[in-house]
């Protein structure tokens, strides 16, 4: 069951890595590009350079210019959007379970005779 | 709120969610057993569903879709793998692409569930998610189901409160 927009798979897919979830706590602080972020994990700067395209994608970081360096920024708009979204799907099920309890208690639905 | 448990466990890819209700397991199966029933709440408001499809026996299909306000529609459907009425159903979930075949890019996950009277007019439903392997897992964190998923709230709640007070 599907129920998000199109970026939905994209924005969970990135924050379902523990990794990809430290660099953007990182990069609030824009101080780094990607070799230096690097730096901090027991993986290869071409992992880490992809971790931070899967990211970007998600609309969770960008990359701006700053001299000769590119630094990564955390977006806060998608930390947002993220945040609504999981907070969306968190509530799923218990919303189901709701809606089950509402419709048990109907009874227009009720089609057994006694408890 | 009649949800009285969720256990989520990441080791065993597993969330079970326990829920009472006042009625008697007849009436809980019914929530599935009836499509008009289980239309009214598979989706959220936002997202009707619309079973066009209701087979709940072991081999059957259940096929539906939803409706988003902007007439957006996801279909997805049912694999059931076991059905006793009024005790127990399992079935896999999967996304259906727009012409109604499988969507096998995207996972199926497994739901049991079981439906126990526990007395004085009461019924407890266990449903218990089981995820096929951790990359699945992974994609349904989606869901709501899974560890991570809190830890991604609580990492980003913080970074969203260093930002305010920064």
């Amino acid at each position: 069951m599907q129920i998000a927009p199109p970026d939905f798979d994209r924005m969970f897919g990135a924050l379902a890595d523990a990794t990809r979830r430290d660099i953007v706590r990182r990069a609030v602080d824009a101080e780094e590009g990607v070799a230096e972020l690097a730096s901090h994990y027991p993986m290869s700067f071409a992992a880490v350079q992809k971790h931070v395209a899967i990211l970007e994608r998600a609309g969770l970081v960008t990359k701006e210019r700053s001299g000769r360096r590119k630094i990564v920024r955390t977006n806060p708009e998608g930390l947002r959007v993220a945040r609504r979204l999981l907070d969306r799907y968190e509530q799923l099920w218990l919303g189901r379970i709701d809606r089950m309890t509402t419709l048990v208690a109907d009874p227009h639905h009720t089609k057994e005779t006694k408890r | 709120m009649t949800v009285t448990a969720v256990r989520k466990d990441p080791d065993t890819l597993t969330m079970i969610l326990d829920a009472e209700f006042y009625a008697s397991p007849e009436r809980v199966w019914q929530l599935w057993a009836d499509p008009r029933q289980l239309e009214r709440w598979w989706g959220p408001p936002t997202y009707p569903a619309t079973v066009t499809s209701h087979d709940l026996r072991p081999g059957g299909r259940v096929e539906y879709h939803m409706t988003g306000p902007e007439g957006d529609e996801s279909r997805g459907y049912w694999e059931v793998v076991e059905a006793d009425a009024p005790r127990r159903l399992v079935f896999r979930d999967g996304f259906a692409n727009a012409d109604g075949t499988a969507n096998s890019a995207l996972p199926l996950n497994e739901a049991r569930v079981t439906i126990a009277e526990i007395g004085e007019g009461r019924t407890r439903m266990t449903i218990q998610s089981i995820f096929p392997d951790a990359s699945a897992m992974e994609q349904l964190i989606a869901m709501g189901m899974e560890e991570g998923l809190r830890q991604a709230v609580g990492q980003i709640d913080a970074i969203l409160a260093a930002r305010v007070r920064a």
